[in-house]
């Protein structure tokens, strides 16, 4: 039995690592969550055999446990609308990082010098610190970006705070370890709960806009905490599935951070727009106003329009529409491509899926560094709930609180259409300067409204 | 099950964390949001050792987290299937319903 359970358990994790490679192109990406989910299955269901399982109880817990967990989330998952998306993966993880706590909470509450190692009990409670931290930290991020904590809380003496926490914690934790391995119900109680304050804490302070880096860090996390649970358990499929996810999970934090020019260590321990408002710039020109009609003929005459569109197109549900309004320029013969920063949305390839919903295939949308030179070749490019990510600050006032942000040329364009709902600047504050600009026509309204009028325009020509 | 002691843990620890690295190292910005979902879905795995946990659970304590446990983690597993599979059902070519147009 023992030889049938390993080996499934070996199958889930090549069935883990294949289904992740697979998830790294669009092509194969549908294929890759499947694999992984014949993976999961297959674990799953081999554990009901497994021989450490014992007691009529628990078994029933166990089915009634995942029947309440699984039938709650599927359902959830099924329901939470592309916006949405982050959160939601934030509150799933941190399930995931609750429940490695847990596993650590029962294991140190079993230990009995007979049973345990010192390096048994570290890793242990290695794994519970993180997976508690994975735990709370995910859930207030889930509370900010769903908008159910609103404010971000700085108080003096925050980071010292923090500190004693994090001090407390690893003093109860080597008490713990290198114990004999009779714990106290006290000591294990202040050590969970400080260290889920810890995370708490230590999320409090960040803006929402750094929120999609954070959650990918938990991600990391709560893999990292499943992993060293493998080891606790001698779970092979546990620690490679885990550790395996703890790396991609950091490299990808890495990658997200380097995408919003924001350090990890910047996001973690500063707070964003901290400091003085940067002495702005004087700006030359004025705004100018276009139709909707003729914003329309204009496209609908181009030979080239590149789209960059932002969350504030997301949130006007203005996505539909413009797919629309592509299809009707690719029938005049127009070559239409979507242009979009690593931070449109709310975290990198957010925007992807959103516009995926709406229809776009995914070979007209590109990359920053794809696209950048393209702009100069284009007769028109329409901005649409976008502002920061193409401001030209960032390349041109090192003053600027954005400067040194990889942004869109879309400037370059010959023409530039920017969609606006009204005056004002965008979700730094900051001034931007394209608005300003020669080659500039401000198209105000409703992302969505504005959006069918521009369809209605390009039908009326035939 | 098998024994995994010592050092042979910290070569499986050392060989994942190289594998989880190089799996994603080439991925394309447009994926990085499903990608996230998918490997919070990887590990889900988690269940199977909130299982055993609660498997040989003795105390009503370790009964009441195991359960706790293990709904967390059936969450974390469904919850993160589904919303993958949601994301990347979207992704489409457009060669794949209209011909070579692109």
């Amino acid at each position: 039995m023992s030889l049938i359970i390993n080996l499934a358990y070996f199958v889930a994790a090549v069935l883990f690592i294949v289904g992740l490679k697979q998830m790294s192109s669009p092509t194969t990406a549908r294929p890759g969550i499947i694999w992984a989910g014949v993976g999961m299955l297959l674990a799953t269901l081999i554990t009901f055999v497994h021989p450490e399982i014992s007691g009529g109880v628990n078994y029933t817990l166990i089915v009634l446990g995942i029947a309440i967990g699984g039938a709650l989330a599927w359902w959830s998952g099924k329901k939470v609308q592309m916006t949405d998306m982050p959160q939601m993966i934030a509150l799933y993880n941190g399930m995931g990082g609750g429940a490695a706590a847990g596993i650590g909470a029962i294991y140190l509450l079993q230990a009995t010098p007979e049973t345990v190692t010192t390096t048994g009990l570290a890793i242990a409670v290695i794994g519970s610190v993180i997976g508690s931290v994975a735990f709370s930290g995910s859930l207030v991020a889930y509370a900010k970006l769903q908008g159910l904590m609103k404010k971000t809380l700085n108080f003096p003496g925050q980071q010292l705070l923090n500190l004693v926490i994090i001090a407390l914690v690893v003093i109860l934790g080597f008490m713990m370890a290198l114990g004999d391995g009779t714990i106290g119900g006290g000591t294990l109680l202040a050590f969970f709960v400080l260290s889920l304050a810890f995370g708490v804490l230590m999320t409090l302070p960040i803006g929402g806009a750094d929120m999609p880096v954070v959650i990918s860090l938990y991600n990391a996390l709560t893999g990292l905490a499943v992993g060293f649970k493998g080891i606790v358990l001698d779970n092979p499929a546990l620690m490679i599935a885990g550790i395996v996810v703890g790396a991609a999970g950091s490299l990808l934090t890495q990658l997200m951070a380097q995408a919003m020019n924001r350090p990890l260590k910047n996001i973690l321990f500063s707070q964003f727009g901290g400091g003085s408002a940067a002495a702005e710039e004087e700006i030359e020109g004025t705004m100018k106003e276009i139709q909707a009609n003729d914003a329309g003929i204009m496209m609908a005459y181009s030979s080239k329009v590149i789209i960059v569109p932002g969350y504030g197109m997301a949130v006007a549900q203005a996505q539909h529409k413009i797919w629309e309004l592509t299809e009707l320029l690719q029938k005049r013969g127009v070559d239409v491509k979507f242009a979009i920063h690593p931070v449109a949305g709310r975290m990198p390839g957010h925007m992807n899926v959103l516009l995926a919903e709406a229809g776009v295939p995914y070979d007209i949308i590109y990359d920053l560094d794809e696209i950048n030179d393209e702009f100069k070749t284009a007769d028109v490019a329409m901005v649409i709930g976008a502002n920061d990510v193409v401001n030209p600050v960032a390349r041109t006032n090192p003053d600027s609180p954005i400067y040194g942000m990889p942004i869109l040329n879309a400037d370059e364009a010959h023409n530039v259409i920017c969609v606006k709902r009204g005056k004002g600047s965008g979700f730094s504050g900051i001034e931007n300067h394209l608005f300003y600009a020669e080659n500039n026509r401000m198209l105000y309204g409703d992302g969505q409204k504005v959006a069918a009028e521009l369809v209605a325009s390009v039908k009326a020509l035939g | 099950m098998i024994e995994i002691s010592g050092f042979v843990a910290l070569y499986i620890f050392m060989l994942a964390a190289f594998t989880g690295y190089e799996v994603i190292s080439k991925v394309p910005v447009i994926l990085h949001t499903p990608l996230m979902s998918g490997s919070n879905f990887v590990h889900g795995i988690v269940l199977v050792g909130t299982m055993v946990a609660l498997g040989h659970a003795q105390t009503p304590l370790e009964q009441a987290i195991g359960f706790i446990a293990v709904i967390l983690a059936a969450g974390n597993a469904a919850g993160g299937y589904v919303v993958t599979e949601r994301m990347l059902e979207m992704f489409k070519s457009s060669k794949d319903d209209k011909g070579d147009k692109a």
